[in-house]
């Protein structure tokens, strides 16, 4: 699915007045909500996410600088619980991609000419090999991401990075010790 | 490694808990945890799960802002002004910081407050230290030379739980403001026109650093401001050394150190300055000398010119939807833009020295028929300020409406909402879409710009108030 507007905050992906809630569950259906629906509730026909090509969609490709704004998890919470599982952009906000990331939704930044031709095929089959690093577009071409190593370690392996911190509890212990 | 260093490296040093490598980043201890209401409660809720305890209760500083109403709370009915969810997950916050035996400044407390006024305010916030905050505007505490910056819920916990953060270190951008700030330009319009100039992703990857002349004659509220936007630019914190402006603003407070600990601690201060030599990735120099007050027209910080500019053209797609959704034309000026609403209050601009300016404009006149203008302090300590100073009659005696302590009309979810179509001239760091309320249209402004339009009733350039 292909929302080519740059600068897409966390605003606009999850309006603040769905913040009160004190869980992550069931954020999906206010996920572009100002966008997706009209003041009366209505479903805005003109919308991306409300026509029949965005039907099953699990990849968002998103403008320059996607996720910029506010800090709130609750974006990448609502992508994923809409359906997506990946976002791909020129540029991803720096809060919105450790967020994103942390809950297992892969972000990944691209080339400008891939993101281009991605944005000018909209619902064409694409893969993601994280381990590889690789979009395999619809055409057959592969083309190259860079994702932090440790970032690619725990989406592959499904590493709990507070087990991670946990484990280093000496060396925190010896760090706090270090400074008093 | 270099033995010159910039004032972000020396305090990025100072903490490394385990260095990064290749394959890990580093683990980088956090001085000072401000918690609120709205991007915790998952984070105890797991630590619940756990069955984990907070590691520092000490080092955590936990209030309520964003989901709190701005009209008096002294029952649970009272915090219902703000809805029901809102009115539940204060009340969850309290919970959860009885329950893992944290101190909260709340209701009663007489400190409560936006997290980016309170920490600074009571001398939490000093220079040197890393600071956290489940909330993006963490920059602010930056311009105590704190290395600052905003986190996702999923950190919160792992910082509730080991006082830790997993991190690769960023890429360092020198801000240089060259000149001298023209009368009548604040410093929220100075950093309005940087975030112009490098754009909303100009900072993407760094941390900010502000230097120059013009950074170290600002006051500490003045320098909260511009650390505060350093996010709009897309840049998690920004910073500023500190100096004497710095150590007279945090002496006397009341987790400022006391005694041969303050002497100590000040003379560990005046180390956090980037050494001469020092490289940074990028560097950027402003000129500081023919700004003007500025004001956005679209829907990014961004898109912002100077009080006395055109609205300019561009192509874009996104371009053009911002500016339809803001009803602007190019080549008109923002001056003939009609007000609905001034907001003056926030994390950027709800201080002490914010709500004199606004004063000193509303001092012996009244705001415009049919516009609703909201004055509402950074914290509960500093309406306490202003009221002993009289501001809040002068604010009132205006016609506008002096609030209880929050965040308030800034994001529009706790009861201070804007409506649809509405203009409304804010103090706050964000004219995104809907930020204000469901069809808001938002121009960010300085206090003293959105006082001199509350009076006009349209856009307004406050110079002519002097």
């Amino acid at each position: 699915m292909v929302l080519p507007n740059r600068d897409i905050d966390t605003d606009q992906i999850i309006a603040a007045r769905y913040l009160t809630t004190t869980t992550k569950e069931g954020l999906g259906r206010h996920a572009f909500h100002d966008l997706r629906f009209d003041k009366d509730g209505n479903e805005n026909p003109d919308f991306i996410l409300n026509q029949p090509a965005a039907t099953g969609c699990s990849i968002l490709i998103g403008g320059n600088n996607f996720g910029c704004g506010s800090s709130r998890e609750h974006a990448p919470w609502a992508l994923l619980d809409y359906g997506f599982e990946a976002v791909i952009s020129t540029e991803i906000a720096d809060i919105f991609r450790n967020n994103a990331l942390k809950n297992g939704l892969v972000a990944i930044v691209i080339d400008i000419q891939t993101h281009e031709w991605l944005l000018q095929n909209p619902g064409s089959e694409i893969g993601i090999d994280i381990a590889a690093g690789t979009v395999t577009l619809s055409t057959g071409r592969l083309v190259d991401f860079a994702m932090d190593g440790f970032a690619r370690h725990c989406l592959l392996e499904g590493i709990d990075q507070l087990g991670f911190l946990q484990q280093q509890s000496a060396a925190i212990e010896a760090f706090e010790e270090r400074r008093n | 490694m270099s033995s010159k260093r910039t004032l972000f490296q020396k305090v990025w040093d100072d903490h490394v808990v385990v260095a990064e490598s290749p394959e890990t980043p580093a683990i980088l201890y956090i001085d000072l945890h401000i918690v609120h209401e709205v991007t915790t409660p998952q984070a105890f809720s797991l630590l619940r799960e756990l069955d984990l305890p907070v590691h520092r209760p000490d080092l955590t500083l936990p209030t309520l802002d964003h989901s709190t109403p701005t009209t008096p709370v002294s029952s649970y009915e009272d915090l219902l002004a703000a809805g029901v969810s809102a009115a539940n997950q204060v009340r969850q916050m309290e919970k959860n910081c009885e329950e893992f035996g944290l101190d909260l400044l709340g209701y009663g407390s007489g400190k409560r407050g936006i997290v980016h006024v309170i920490g600074p305010e009571l001398g939490a916030t000093q220079p040197g230290k890393t600071i956290v905050c489940g909330d993006s505007h963490s920059s602010t505490h930056g311009a105590f030379g704190a290395l600052a910056f905003g986190i996702g819920t999923t950190e919160v916990g792992h910082v509730l739980a080991t006082q830790c953060l997993l991190q690769r270190a960023p890429k360092t951008l020198e801000v240089n403001i060259e000149g001298e700030l023209p009368d009548g330009v604040t410093a929220k319009d100075l950093i309005l026109a940087v975030i112009g100039q490098i754009g909303v992703n100009g900072g993407t990857g760094y941390v900010i650093e502000y230097r120059g002349k013009v950074i170290e004659a600002l006051d500490m509220d003045s320098r909260m401001t511009i650390c505060n936007m350093s996010i709009e630019a897309g840049a998690r914190a920004g910073m500023i050394a500190p100096d004497q402006v710095t150590f007279d603003y945090l002496e006397g407070r009341p987790r400022s150190p006391k005694g041969d600990e303050w002497n100590a601690a000040v003379k560990r201060w005046k180390e956090l300055r980037s050494d001469d030599g020092a490289k940074f990735d990028k560097s950027i120099t402003i000129h500081a000398d023919n700004l003007k007050p500025m004001v956005t027209f679209g829907t990014n910080p961004g898109m912002v010119i100077g009080i006395d500019e055109l609205i300019p053209s561009e192509n874009g797609v996104s371009f053009k939807k911002a500016l339809n959704y803001m009803q602007v034309e190019p080549g008109k000026s923002m001056t003939e833009i009609a007000v609905d609403i001034v907001f003056v209050g926030s994390c950027t601009n709800g201080r002490l020295s914010d709500i004199e300016e606004v004063a000193r404009i509303l001092s012996g006149r009244r705001i415009a028929d049919g516009v609703r203008m909201l004055v509402v302090p950074g914290s509960e300590l500093v309406k306490r300020a202003a009221e002993d100073r009289g501001l809040n009659k002068v604010i009132t005696a205006a016609g506008a409406e002096w609030r209880e302590a929050g965040c308030s009309m800034c994001i529009a979810m706790n009861g201070d909402i804007v409506k649809p179509g509405q203009l409304c001239v804010s103090t706050s760091n964000r004219n995104f879409e809907g930020r204000q309320g469901v069809g808001a249209r938002t121009v960010l402004a300085s206090p003293a710009t959105a006082a001199a339009s509350a009076v006009t009733g349209y856009v307004c350039d406050p110079r002519s108030f002097s």
